[in-house]
C-alpha cells in the first residue's frame, strides 16, 4: 500500500522506525516507518487532530515514543544519553506551531540567545548576524519589537530567522504558513525553499496547505485519523495522482477527486 | 400557521424491512419525538433496513437533525441499513455532512466518586507524591545552582535583575500596610489581655518578638506566595502554552537554569530585605496602638529594647531564605507542570499559591520547633 519513493543517489538523514505514539493510553498512530533523505523537504500531512504536531514533537524528542525509535544519520535518537542528544540538537532548526519565541524578550534578542549559547562571536557581532537574520526574513529593523508587538506573519518569520541561526543542518516546521494571507504564506514557502537550497538542510515541515505541499515538498507522509497510522508516503503529486487510498488523494486534490463511495471506512 | 406535532411511525412490510414514517413539524417549540421509543422499537423488531420516508414531514430544524443523527448513529452500531434518501433538500446534505466523520470515542477515564475527595488515604498518597515531586524539583535546582557557581549555566543576569525588581520595590507598597496592621493587630490582641494585669508594657515585648520571630517573615510570605508565587506559576504556564519551554528546551538550555533560577535567586535576595522592612513598620504598628493606650514612644521604645534579642531577628530572617525558596519551588513546578490552555494556567496559578501556603505553614511550625528544642 506504501509508494516507495526512492530519489536515487541520496542518502537517508532521518528514519522512523516502527514508531507508536500515545498520551497515556491513548494511541494517537502506530506503525510508522519512513525515511526523509538528506536535502528532502518533507512534508507531515494529514487531518487536524490525526497527530502530526505529536510526531514532531516525538522526532524533537520532546515526548518519548511508546515503542520504536527514530535515527538521525543512522543514530538511535531516543535511547541517546542527553549530552548526545544535546549535540545533535545544535544542528537543528525549529518553529513551533505556537510560536515558539520568547515573549519576554525582544525578536533581536530571541535571535541572539543560539548565537551566544553555542558560538564564540562577540556581541558586536552577534548584534550584524542578528540583522542580517532578521534582513533574511524581512524583518530588517525590527531588532527592538517584542513578539507581542509584531503581527502573526511577522512573528512566524521571526520565529523562521532564530530557526536558522546557527545555520541548522535540519528545519523543523509546524504549520509555517497556517494562519497567514496568500501572499505571507508564499513569500514564507520561498523563504523556505531559499534557506532550503543556500543551506543544504533537511526540512520537515507539517503542513496542511496544498499549494506549500506541491510547490516546494519532494516527499510526505499522510497520517490517517480513523486508522491510526500512515496510509501515503511518497511525492505528493504522486500520491495525488496514483495512491490506492481514496482519503489520500482526496485529502490532496481537496476532497474532489475520490468517488464518495470509495472513501476509506 | 398552525403546526402539527412531530411524530413518526414504524411500519413493517412482509419481509421485515421497516420503513420511518416522519409526521407533523419538527420545529423548536414543539415537543419533539424521543428517539429513545423508536430506539425500543427497532431493538424488538430486529430489522434489518430501516428507509426514510418524509411524505408527511412539514417544517423542521435541528430538532429534526438530531433525531435523524441519532438514528443514523444506531443503526451504524447495529449494522441496519438506513437508507435516508427522501429527505428534503437541505437536510440531506446536512445529514451527509454531520455523519461524514465517524464519532470519537474519548478513552475511558477511571471514574472519579465525589467522595472520593476526602478519602483520607487517598489524600495522604497526593500529599507525598506533591512532596516527592518538590523534593525532586529541588534536587534538580540543587544541580542548576552547583552549575551557576562553576560558571557553566544558562542563567541569564538581565533576568535575575528583572525578577528581583519585580519581587522587591514592586512588592512594597503591599508588604508596608499588612505588615503595620499586623503590627497592630498584635498590639491589640495582647493589650486587651496585659491590661487586666495593669501589664500593658508588656505589649512591647510581645509585639517586637511576635514581629521579628514570627509575623515578619510569615505575612511577608503570604502575601508574596499570592502575589509572586501565582505571577511565576502564570508566567511559565502560558510559556508552556506558548511552546517556549520546548523551544527552550531543543535549543539544548535547561528549562531550570534559565527559567527557575533566576527567579528563585530574586525571592531568595528579595524575602529577607522584605522581611526586615515589614519586622520595621510591624513594630511601628504595634507602637501606634500602644500610644493609644497611654503609652509614650519612648518607653515603647525602652521596653521593646529589652525584649530586642539578635536570635529572634535571625530566626525571622532564616524562615524567609526558607520561605522563598519554598514559595519560588511551588510557583515554579506548577508553572512548569502546567497543562495547555488557559484554564489550566489559572489552575497551576491557583495550586502554586495553596501548595505554598500549606509548605509556608509545615515549615513555620516545624522551624518553630526546632528552635524550640534547641533552646534559642
Ligand atoms: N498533551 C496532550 N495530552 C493528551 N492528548 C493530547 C495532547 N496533545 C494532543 N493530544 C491529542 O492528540 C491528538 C493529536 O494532536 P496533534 O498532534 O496536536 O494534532 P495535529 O495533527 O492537529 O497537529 C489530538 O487528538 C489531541 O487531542
Ligand atoms: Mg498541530
Amino acid at each position: 500500500m506504501v509508494t516507495e519513493n526512492v530519489s536515487p543517489g541520496s542518502e537517508v538523514h532521518i528514519e522512523i522506525r516502527d514508531l507508536t505514539m500515545a498520551y497515556g493510553s491513548f494511541v494517537i498512530q502506530r506503525d510508522l516507518n519512513f525515511n526523509v533523505n538528506r536535502g528532502d523537504i518533507f512534508v507531515i500531512m494529514g487531518g487536524s487532530g490525526c497527530g502530526k504536531s505529536t510526531l514532531l514533537k516525538h522526532m524533537l524528542g520532546l515526548i518519548s515514543p511508546t515503542s520504536g525509535d527514530i535515527l538521525y544519520n543512522n543514530e538511535s535518537f531516543v535511547n541517546a544519553s542527553p549530552d548526545l542528544r544535546g549535540k545533535m540538537r545544535q544542528c537543528w532548526g525549529i518553529t513551533y506551531q505556537s510560536g515558539g519565541l520568547f515573549s519576554a524578550m525582544t525578536l533581536a534578542e530571541n535571535i541572539a540567545l543560539p548565537l551566544q549559547l553555542y558560538t564564540r562571536f562577540s556581541s558586536a557581532e552577534i548584534a550584524d548576524i542578528v540583522a542580517y537574520k532578521l534582513a533574511l526574513v524581512g524583518l530588517a529593523g525590527y531588532q527592538e519589537y517584542y513578539p507581542s508587538e509584531v503581527s502573526g506573519g511577522m512573528r512566524k518569520r521571526a520565529a523562521l530567522a532564530r530557526a536558522i541561526a546557527l545555520d541548522p543542518e535540519i528545519l523543523f516546521f509546524d504549520e509555517p504558513s497556517a494562519g497567514l494571507d496568500p501572499i505571507s504564506s508564499r513569500l514564507l514557502d520561498d523563504l523556505i525553499v531559499e534557506m532550503q537550497e543556500s543551506l543544504g538542510a533537511t526540512v520537515v515541515m507539517v503542513t496542511h496547505e496544498l499549494p506549500s505541499i506541491f510547490d516546494i515538498a519532494n516527499n510526505s507522509v499522510y497520517l490517517d485519523t480513523n486508522t491510526r497510522t500512515m496510509i501515503g508516503y511518497g511525492n505528493p503529486a504522486e500520491l495525488r495522482d496514483n495512491s490506492d487510498q481514496a482519503v489520500v488523494r482526496q485529502f490532496l486534490a481537496r476532497g474532489i477527486a475520490a468517488p464518495a463511495e470509495e472513501q476509506h471506512p | 400557521m398552525n403546526s402539527e406535532p412531530p411524530g413518526f411511525e414504524l411500519v413493517f412490510d412482509a419481509d421485515g424491512n421497516a420503513s420511518l414514517l416522519l409526521t407533523g413539524d419538527w420545529v423548536e417549540g414543539q415537543k419533539p419525538a424521543a428517539f429513545a421509543i423508536l430506539r425500543s422499537d427497532l431493538y424488538s423488531s430486529s430489522t434489518h433496513q430501516l428507509v426514510l420516508d418524509s411524505s408527511r414531514l412539514g417544517s423542521w430544524d435541528s430538532t429534526l437533525m438530531a433525531f435523524l443523527l441519532q438514528c443514523h448513529n444506531y443503526c451504524q452500531d447495529e449494522d441496519i441499513d438506513f437508507q435516508a434518501t427522501d429527505l428534503p433538500t437541505g437536510a440531506d446534505k446536512l445529514l451527509a455532512v454531520a455523519t461524514a466523520v465517524r464519532a470519537h470515542i474519548p478513552p475511558q477515564e477511571p471514574s472519579k466518586p465525589w467522595l472520593s475527595a476526602f478519602n483520607p488515604a487517598r489524600l495522604a498518597k497526593e500529599a507525598v507524591d506533591n512532596l516527592s515531586e518538590s523534593l525532586g524539583f529541588i534536587g534538580e535546582v540543587a544541580i542548576a545552582l552547583t552549575k551557576l557557581v562553576a560558571g557553566k549555566s544558562n542563567t541569564r543576569m538581565v533576568d535575575f535583575k528583572n525578577f528581583c525588581y519585580q519581587a522587591g520595590p514592586e512588592a512594597f507598597g503591599i508588604i508596608s500596610l499588612t505588615s503595620i496592621l499586623v503590627g497592630m493587630i498584635l498590639a491589640y490582641l495582647g493589650a486587651v489581655q496585659l491590661l487586666q494585669f495593669g501589664a500593658e508594657i508588656y505589649v512591647a515585648d510581645l509585639v517586637v518578638i511576635g514581629t521579628l520571630r514570627e509575623m515578619g517573615a510569615l505575612m511577608t510570605a503570604i502575601v508574596m506566595a499570592g502575589r509572586t508565587g501565582a505571577a511565576y506559576a502564570a508566567q511559565l504556564g502560558t510559556m508552556q502554552t506558548n511552546e517556549e519551554i520546548d523551544a527552550i528546551t531543543t535549543m539544548g538550555i535547561s528549562p531550570i537554569e534559565f527559567l527557575v533560577v533566576p527567579r528563585m535567586l530574586a525571592l531568595v535576595a528579595m524575602m529577607p530585605l522584605l522581611t526586615i522592612y515589614a519586622d520595621l513598620l510591624g513594630i511601628v504598628g504595634g507602637g501606634i496602638v500602644a500610644g493609644g493606650m497611654g503609652i509614650t514612644p519612648l518607653q515603647y521604645i525602652n521596653q521593646g529594647e529589652t525584649a530586642l534579642q539578635f536570635s529572634h531577628f535571625f530566626i525571622g530572617l532564616i524562615k524567609s531564605v526558607i520561605f522563598a525558596v519554598l514559595i519560588a519551588v511551588a510557583g515554579c513546578r506548577s508553572g512548569i507542570n502546567s497543562g495547555r490552555s488557559s484554564a489550566a494556567v489559572g489552575q497551576a496559578a491557583t495550586e502554586a499559591v495553596v501548595t505554598a501556603i500549606v509548605y509556608l505553614i509545615i515549615a513555620d511550625a516545624a522551624i518553630n520547633i526546632l528552635f524550640q528544642q534547641i533552646g534559642i
